[in-house]
């Protein structure tokens, strides 16, 4: 449920290193599954600076409406256009299809600053009691 | 301390996600409040509706006492008929929305939403003293199961007497046993779909309640209760009207029969009818995906016009929707408007009526 590859803020949001100094950022299984099913993502246009654990969109499901924070500093270099039509991504693959904004890390040490997956999977269980 | 009804710990058992309503503890959903929504739309689901509160009125002058304190014209509610009504208090308010069944001659029943189960308890002792009815609160004997979507009949028929069941008619009810326990079934609703209410003893219901899922319905929670009301327009007593509100400018004066004589509210309502109303409820039909939620402002122009009560997406639709009050002047159908979505303008249309309709029964 907390693929090791990636690191956790604890807002709940992922982050995975890809390649060429950037990273893709999402929201983990647990804060999914806390929404419920979502139907509208509000994500920022291509280009936007980000610092990290700043406010870059919002996540709607049925229940209520979450900020996203984005877990790391950069530039916005891709969005996932599917959230425009299909924002269930997030539920059905949140590590997958269900990614929210690529970044150009601005500091590849801000990870070190993150929660690794065992860890998050400590603060999950600790919030789930 | 939140209540909880005869099948709490089936809900607990199951897994449901729990949510805190008018002071009950109920499942909130099982799978997922939109796959629950569309189970319903094409199959059956099926809800825990023990949180209504469920008070009997019997004696003599039951039927005259029901007549003073519902606004609708009670007289020709034929024993086995139930029908959709209001309290309304002396100013014309609206105190609940209830559904009143005649079960027998001089008996009668009234089914109020869960908020206001105590208040019209207090309230039917109020004003009874003159006709010496007897008012029993049966809620805490008996659990309520709402089964629901065009499945409904089919797996209702095989625990009971099928044709009783099918040849029940909308707004029918009907004393029977169901999967072996006493129970009294009505054709009734709250998702716009076809469907059957069942009150069965407390004991009896998580039995029925795994019989009717052996036969195919899906457990709901109140997240897919809320999608199908809203979808087929129903108010939500607490969100769309209170007692702030009078029938006309919620979109239910047709439940008032002024010349049926005297009941309480009638001068009020009658003098509000004469003046006409500030504002009316409407549907909101969203050109986006943002949900429009209670308290969110409708403007036209920049400038105010009303104020969102309900919002929801809709599954069916593919859109988000919602109720809300705007004035008189713009209540009308394909007025468009925006909705400031937390500083967002959000383009709508007003929509009068349901959003959906169930297809006819065949």
């Amino acid at each position: 449920m907390y693929p090791t590859e990636c690191r956790y803020s604890k807002e709940h949001e992922w982050v995975r290193l890809d390649e060429g100094g950037q990273a893709s950022v999402g929201i983990t299984y647990y804060a999914q599954k806390q929404l419920g099913d979502v139907v509208y993502v509000d994500l920022p246009p291509v280009g936007t600076r980000l610092l990290q654990f700043q406010k870059f969109g919002e996540v709607e499901s049925v229940k209520s409406v979450s900020d996203l924070f984005s877990p790391v500093s950069g530039e916005v270099v891709a969005v996932n256009q599917e959230m425009a039509d299909k924002p269930e991504l997030v539920n059905k693959e949140p590590y997958g299809g269900g990614w929210l904004i690529r970044v150009a890390l601005k500091d590849a040490a801000e990870l070190e600053k993150l929660l690794t997956s065992q860890e998050y999977q400590g603060l999950v269980e600790q919030e789930a009691h | 301390m939140l209540q909880r009804t005869p099948l709490y710990p089936v809900h607990q058992r199951m897994g449901a996600r729990m949510t805190a309503f008018a002071g009950w503890e109920m499942p909130e959903s099982y799978q997922g409040i939109l796959a629950e929504s569309r189970a319903v739309r094409t199959g059956a689901g099926l809800f825990d509706v023990s949180h209504l509160g469920r008070y009997q009125i019997q004696g003599e002058l039951a039927l005259p006492f029901m007549e003073y304190l519902l606004v609708s014209r009670i007289l020709p509610v034929a024993v086995g008929r139930a029908r959709y009504t209001l309290l309304c208090h002396e100013e014309g308010g609206i105190l609940d929305d209830s559904l009143v069944y005649h079960l027998e001659q001089q008996r009668y029943w009234l089914v109020s939403n869960a908020l206001n189960r105590v208040k019209v308890g207090q309230w039917l002792h109020r004003w009874a003293g003159p006709y010496s009815v007897e008012i029993a609160d049966v809620s805490p004997d008996t659990a309520a199961l709402a089964l629901q979507g065009p499945s409904s009949p089919m797996i209702l028929a095989q625990l009971g007497d099928p044709s009783a069941i099918q040849g029940l008619g909308p707004f029918n009810c009907l004393q029977t046993m169901v999967g072996g326990c006493q129970a009294l079934v009505s054709r009734t609703g709250y998702t716009g779909e076809d469907g059957f209410e069942i009150v069965t003893g407390a004991a009896e219901a998580p039995g029925l309640w795994q019989r009717l899922l052996d036969l195919g319905a899906v457990p709901c929670g109140l997240g897919a209760r809320d999608v199908l009301r809203l979808e087929a327009g129903f108010v939500l007593y607490g969100n769309d009207i209170d007692e702030m509100t009078n029938p006309y400018e919620a979109g239910l004066g047709w439940l008032v029969h002024l010349d049926k004589g005297e009941f309480l509210g009638r001068e009020a309502l009658q003098r509000i009818k004469e003046r006409g109303v500030r504002r009316r409820l409407i549907g909101l039909q969203m050109q986006g995906r943002e949900i429009p939620r209670a308290g969110y402002a409708i403007l036209v122009g920049g400038d105010k016009v009303g104020q969102v009560t309900s919002g929801t997406h809709s599954p069916i639709l593919g859109t988000s929707i919602g109720l809300g009050y705007v004035t008189p002047e713009m209540a009308t159908a394909g007025t468009q408007v925006e909705v400031d979505i937390r500083g967002k303008l959000v383009p709508a249309i007003i929509v009068k009526g349901p959003f959906y309709r169930s297809r006819p029964q065949s």
